[in-house]
């Protein structure tokens, strides 16, 4: 299935913040946006003034602005990892119930979300590292309801290994939910159920790409 | 006459046994009620088996219970203290792991009647296939999984059947709270408290603020006190802020 494989010559691609400012620019004007940790919290600043993306913290707010600084930091205002925000206007707060019928009920455009594997037919596993210890928060809900579900990840983990797989073998968040891949090498979406290479990043090639994923692909490059 | 204020904390948390179940509104420490919590302790409660969304980041709220051995089972979703970890690693406490908003579904579902219900949220998983571990033995073995969930499948997807909560109690935070016990939380320390007061069959209330009744909009009540048996001052921090101190900001 995922065994060792030998390490591919050194390749460099795109930084942590490259991933999210690339995965920025695919984010539609008026979106509503829901972001896991990890990279994904790098995308608000690379998104531009023109488009007016919403986002969503599953404590129950619509709307999250700047983190706050210490003199605006208020107990009772705080995004899904418990730090303090404030809000941009326009925005609305809700119970949890209510948070998650908006996760749930699929009215998010867009979910973000780090992954430790994707697997060829789009099946996530991020919430549990089998011997750690075992949390999920709102991931399963959040790829069981979301339309779109992009990952936002380094091509392999860090002792080289792929982590875009034929099978997960992690525990399962979501089966056949992740619809795009955005890694420092290249970006990939999901279509009906088989993953499709789209794009290699600036200076990777489609064999460097081939190299460091065991997962089954076709190629769709542009040009 | 209704009224449902009470001077003494530890006089309402009485009312809560060894043994009982508590659904426990926050998230984190936002919108925690921390002084009916201490009351537990001061009272020397145990074997309690709370639902909350964590046990949290240090030693007080659900970590003091938990630090202080009084926990049975905690049914969560993102618990954070590793000292829970070692506990339940240990045999020492059950970890019911649900999907947050499986968690805040199940709340209301019991709140409101509805015995289960189906959702997308955890399809698939060990979370629903019966292979999550509840309960470790000392030895570091498995002495008993979350039991495997019905599923069905309904326009070709599948879904899971999961339970609507009762609890024995609901704690609840407030920001303000008339005699009525009609309550109204701040900003997202909101979160699960309404669901929490909808599942406990007797529900308390700490409060930052006692109000007038009618001081209280009708609209601009988040958990009428219907839902509500007892409300207390909290023992924490200040009063908060009033809502039009919100910090808003212009998006950039």
């Amino acid at each position: 299935m995922t065994g060792t494989i030998p390490a591919p010559a050194p390749v460099v691609g795109r930084t942590r913040e490259g991933i999210a400012e690339r995965l920025a620019e695919d984010l539609q004007d008026g979106y509503v946006v829901n972001l896991g940790v990890g990279i994904p919290l790098l995308v608000p600043r690379f998104l531009p003034a023109d488009k007016e993306v919403v986002l969503h913290a599953e404590n129950g707010v619509l709307g999250i602005g700047a983190e706050a600084s210490p003199e605006e930091a208020d107990p009772d205002l705080t995004d899904a990892g418990k730090q303090p925000i404030t809000l941009i206007s326009g925005a609305a707060i809700t119970d949890s119930a209510m948070s998650f019928a908006i996760i749930r009920g699929g009215h998010l455009d867009c979910t973000i979300l780090g992954a430790l594997q994707v697997s060829a037919s789009g099946d996530l596993a991020n919430w549990y590292v089998p011997g750690k210890n075992p949390a999920v928060g709102g991931a399963m809900d959040l790829v069981a309801g979301t339309p779109q579900v992009w990952v936002a990840m380094e091509h392999v983990d860090r002792k080289g290994q792929p982590k875009i797989v034929p099978e997960c073998t992690m525990p399962l968040t979501g089966k056949g939910v992740v619809t795009r891949v955005y890694t420092d090498l290249a970006v990939f979406h999901v279509v009906d159920g088989q993953l499709r290479l789209v794009e290699c990043a600036p200076g990777v090639t489609p064999e460097d790409v081939r190299a460091r994923t065991t997962a089954p692909y076709t190629e769709h490059l542009a040009g | 006459m209704i009224d449902k204020f009470r001077e003494d904390i530890l006089s309402v948390v009485d009312a809560v046994p060894s043994g009982a179940s508590i659904a426990v509104g926050g998230f984190g420490s936002s919108g925690r009620p921390d002084g009916l919590l201490d009351a537990l302790c001061e009272l020397d409660r145990r074997d309690l088996h709370v639902i909350v969304n964590n046990v949290g980041h240090d030693f007080t709220g659900v970590g003091r219970l938990l630090h202080e051995g009084r926990l049975r089972r905690v049914t969560a979703s993102f618990p954070i203290l590793q000292e829970f970890y070692d506990e339940y690693f240990a045999g020492r406490v059950e970890l019911e792991l649900i999907p947050q908003g499986t968690l805040a579904e199940r709340l209301r579902a019991g709140g409101s009647g509805i015995p289960a219900f189906f959702t997308p949220s955890g399809a698939g998983t060990m979370l629903s296939d019966g292979s999550f571990t509840l309960r470790y033995s000392p030895d570091g073995g498995v002495a008993e999984h979350v039991p495997a969930k019905e599923t069905r499948l309904i326009n070709g997807r599948e879904y899971v059947l999961e339970e609507g909560i009762v609890a024995d109690f609901g704690f609840v935070k407030a920001h303000k709270a008339d005699r009525k016990g009609n309550l109204r939380f701040r900003l997202s320390a909101r979160n699960f408290n309404p669901m929490a007061g909808m599942s406990g069959k007797h529900t308390l209330a700490e409060i930052e603020q006692l109000v007038e009744v009618d001081e209280l909009h009708p609209d601009d009540i988040h958990l009428p006190g219907v839902f509500v048996d007892d409300v207390v001052m909290t023992t924490g921090k200040a009063p908060a802020t009033e809502d039009t101190a919100a910090t808003t900001r212009k998006a950039s």
